[in-house]
């Protein structure tokens, strides 16, 4: 398709935006744009054209089962789009809560706040929550550096290493980093657990904080976590739940009942807020005790007249948003909880776990599964069987799939595990979608056997086929 | 309610495939005794009265004010066609682009919307974007560090506070030593904001040719509808720009999301942070795009990686390009001018009891004196159906009886009069 640059024609245009009707005194020269900017000249019709054409070239949950390992891809509903595009809300200037005088106006996106980090604080098993980090990213970041200040309060001046296990995601190391921390690497043991005896070695005066994903990037639940936690608290060091894989323990066991103090939740993934081709998204974090005077502030608080208001914690970190967060995005996680309720909850679990069992127990004998015949939310197979044959390789795999209807699992990742293929089917496709998954899949597998160079040549039914990626880093051309 | 298809009998069907008696035993591996029992959360809700309960939310807001609340969020009329192509599915519901060629439509839009911004900012690369304009200057600090190897940071009186004090909060663990002020002395950048936060517009390229002479990069924070008319960070020298995309087509929300922009000199892009996406070729030569200069990144580079960033804000980054493509260069300067005219008339209006104390001309903000407290003013003006503005000194911007006043085009020249005529009433 053409850019939309490419489609522009000068003197074109849509008359959305009438011009001024009165002159207004220019600017200086020496404050003025010279050359306006060459954006696109294009009728709305055109837009509309160029962007619905784009969107044809997208595969997404609504059009294509989408089982992204560790994404927890599931179904968005509608009414969370309806409510986060009521006027009431979307309309709300944030920096009226700054005002108190004004704070009067938004009590009810204050209430909505307040309820949600509630309902994190209750799902998480901890004290309190709180909506600000604006990604997963962004919400390690926000713990850490918690755990950080938690440190430097109580004069821990030696703490200075975050263990984090090889199997976690790049971003836990990475956010370490960022809050100044060195990263010591845990490995995993060939059961796919991490390696406990290592970890102890690990663990030493100078670990401030362990980042632990439970269930784990191989799809496993941790079964020594309680006895991590244990031990990591005789050492005054505290512990990150990475939130990434929730959907699989929803309302089944709690990360503060394990003796987490600090998570973070992915409403893009657990509470099924759309992904919107990778953000926006919310990190929001939840914290036991430990940690609940650190909190990002200023925090909502319910005075005893039923009022809303702010309040700033004691040993804060300070804002790690402008404001309150992606409220849009939680008042979405928000419809979400309200909709399913106490009970409904744990449902999405245990139907997210049988899906994900399901599709290994289908699949088990024709890919190798390196981790056995059970798994949580998520299974992770690899192709090292083909790869050892001569056949083809996970990314071809991958490529396959994309001609037969259906997203590629993650690829490559988990890095401890060998051409992985992480499949997470999540709790809201069926059976029959789940089997046609399964069918596309042994069917590669005989292929692979069959006719290895067919599949090597996949994708061939999308738009473009493989991409030239050294060409682009190379040419580097990211503009126009 | 809840959104799984499964019946009993699948149920009954899978667990026959797996293996296992009952669905509980998949949860094994969970020590029973650290099993939660019912969670404390309200009773689900089917369709209709969840709505119903969300409407009753939204009706315990007050949008119908008419506000000249901004600081760096400005309630801006959304096209119709920017809500109705973003709520696609195949936008809404994709994921970021890990299978290029079944995401072809992602990576163009991002494609573009960094040319958008070049264009805008007279920069020569940009990334797909940041969670915001706060995290964005971040970002842009530790990028000048990594560019020059120097930890000292120059934040200047012209920030936006509340970004300022987003700086603080993810830089408190590194070895940054964060100043205010304008010196370039041994400083790996200068930030500087256009317009500043008080609203002034001012030209900072003698400013960044003193950082160039000094080593120091020149961090330039913008807004973007004013670079319908306002000299662009481009042209003044700057070597990174950075700014809140909210303005373009990306609603209030009481807070996000929002968007976070960031462009600079292309000899700097592998210190970026964030995605990036590139043109290239497939095997048979044709055109496509994918996500570049990835070994920057956090997937691949773990604790060494330019940042802990993982996403965009792909949905807001798409918004941001509609909204140009909509506007076009003519349709942008329509706004920016009524903007700045709206502005114009109402400093006038008002001066004679609410006096503009800016140094120099502004753009769609600025800064009055009023004859008693700012907050107390406000207050006065809520019931009559105002929001007047920031009184500054809640932002550590300013004294007690200054106040930060917005104009956007939304304003007609009505609701101004009459806006000006109770602000009289309140100031006597």
């Amino acid at each position: 398709m053409k850019l939309i640059f490419k489609k522009s024609v000068p003197g074109r245009g849509t008359t959305i935006f009438d011009p001024l009707s009165q002159a207004v005194q220019p600017l200086p020269d020496s404050l003025m744009r010279g050359d306006p900017p060459a954006l696109p000249e294009v009728s709305e019709l055109e837009v509309i054209r160029h962007f619905t054409g784009l969107s044809r070239r997208n595969f997404g949950v609504d059009s294509h089962f989408y089982p992204l390992g560790s994404c927890t891809m599931k179904y968005n509903p509608r009414i969370d789009e309806l409510t986060a595009s009521l006027p009431g809300f979307t309309g709300l200037h944030p920096h009226w809560a700054t005002i108190p005088a004004a704070r009067a106006l938004c009590q009810g996106a204050l209430a909505v706040i307040w309820e949600l980090e509630r309902f994190l604080a209750e799902i998480g098993g901890m004290k309190a929550g709180c909506l600000q980090p604006m990604a997963g990213a962004h919400g390690e970041l926000a713990g850490v550096l918690m755990i950080a200040a938690y440190h430097r309060t109580r004069g821990n001046h030696g703490k200075k290493v975050m263990l984090v296990p090889d199997s976690a995601h790049g971003t836990n190391p990475a956010s370490a980093a960022m809050a100044g921390f060195s990263v010591r690497t845990v490995p995993s043991a060939p059961n796919g657990e991490i390696d406990f005896d290592a970890f102890r070695a690990a663990l030493d005066e100078t670990v401030a904080g362990v980042m632990l994903t439970c269930p784990n990037t191989h799809g496993l639940f941790e079964r020594q976590v309680a006895e991590i936690a244990r031990l990591a608290h005789e050492q005054d060091a505290l512990l990150y739940y990475d939130g990434a894989n929730l959907n699989a323990i929803l309302g089944k066991v709690r990360p503060g009942d394990l003796g987490f103090d600090v998570m973070h939740f992915n409403l893009h993934k657990t509470f099924s807020t759309p992904h919107g081709m990778g953000g926006p998204g919310s990190g929001a974090v939840a914290v036991g005790e430990r940690l609940e005077a650190f909190l990002p502030g200023p925090r909502i608080i319910r005075g005893e007249n039923g009022d809303f208001d702010l309040m700033t914690p004691e040993h804060s970190i300070g804002a790690i948003a402008p404001f309150f967060g992606s409220f849009l995005v939680g008042l979405r996680a928000w419809t979400y909880i309200r909709a399913h309720g106490r009970d409904g909850l744990p449902k999405v679990a245990e139907a997210a776990v049988l899906n994900a069992n399901y599709v290994l127990a289908r699949l088990k004998d024709h890919f190798h599964a390196p981790f056995g015949d059970r798994c949580m939310h998520e299974c992770v197979l690899n192709a090292t069987r083909q790869v050892a044959a001569g056949q083809v390789k996970a990314l071809d795999i991958a490529k396959a799939l994309l001609d037969r209807g259906f997203h590629a699992p993650t690829v490559y990742f988990p890095l401890t595990v060998p051409e992985c293929l992480m499949i997470e089917p999540t709790e809201t496709e069926s059976r029959e979608t789940l089997d046609a998954f399964c069918e596309a899949m042994i069917e590669i597998a005989r292929l692979a056997e069959a006719d290895p160079e067919a599949l090597k040549q996949a994708p061939t039914s999308m738009p473009v086929g493989r991409l030239d990626e050294v060409k682009a880093a190379r040419e580097l051309n990211c503009s126009c | 309610m809840n959104w799984i298809p499964l019946t009993d009998a699948d149920k009954e069907r899978m667990l026959r495939v797996i293996g296992a008696g009952s669905v509980e035993e998949l949860f094994s591996a969970i020590p029973e005794d650290l099993k939660h029992g019912q969670l404390n959360l309200p009773e689900g809700l089917d369709e209709p009265a969840v709505r119903g309960l969300a409407e009753t939310y939204a009706r315990g807001n007050r949008t119908d004010l008419i506000s000249f609340v901004g600081g760096g969020y400005y309630d801006h009329y959304i096209p119709a066609a920017v809500d109705a192509l973003t709520a696609r599915g195949e936008f809404l519901t994709a994921y970021t682009p890990y299978q290029p060629e079944c995401a072809q439509g992602t990576l163009q839009a991002i494609y573009e919307f960094q040319s958008a911004i070049c264009r805008l900012t007279d920069m020569e690369v940009a990334n797909a974007s940041l969670y915001d304009g706060g995290t964005a200057v971040f970002e842009a600090v530790t990028m000048a560090c990594r560019a020059t190897g120097r930890n000292r940071v120059v934040l200047d009186h012209s920030l936006n506070p509340r970004w300022r004090e987003m700086v603080h909060t993810h830089a408190a663990n590194l070895s940054l030593n964060l100043n205010d002020g304008r010196d370039p002395q041994d400083a790996a950048c200068v930030v500087v904001q256009n317009p500043a936060f008080r609203g002034t517009l001012w030209d900072y390229s003698a400013l960044a040719e003193a950082c160039h002479a000094a080593g120091a990069l020149l961090v330039a924070v913008f807004n973007p509808i004013s670079l319908a008319v306002v000299k662009t960070p481009g042209s003044m020298g700057a070597d990174i720009a950075v700014g809140e995309g909210q303005p373009l087509g990306i609603p209030l929300g009481f807070g996000g999301p929002y968007l976070g922009l960031m462009a600079s000199r292309k000899a700097f892009i592998r210190k970026m942070p964030g995605r990036i996406a590139g043109m290239t070729v497939d095997h048979d030569g044709r055109r496509g795009f994918v996500l570049t200069l990835q070994a920057r990144e956090q997937h691949i580079r773990r604790e060494k990686a330019n940042s802990n960033i993982c996403s965009n804000q792909a949905l807001c980054a798409l918004r941001a390009l509609i909204y140009l493509s909509l506007a076009g260069p003519v349709g942008l300067r329509n706004v920016a001018e009524r903007c700045r005219a709206g502005a114009e008339w109402l400093k006038k209006r008002i001066s004679h009891v609410a006096p503009c104390v800016n140094d120099g001309p502004t753009f769609n903000e600025f800064t009055v004196r009023l004859p008693r407290n700012a907050e107390d003013v406000v207050a006065d003006l809520i019931p009559r159906g105002y929001v007047a503005g920031i009184p500054l000194s809640l932002v550590g911007a300013g004294a007690s009886d200054e106040l930060l006043v917005a104009v956007t085009e939304k304003r007609t020249l009505d609701e101004l009069e009459q806006f000006a005529a109770a602000l009289e009433e309140a100031c006597a």
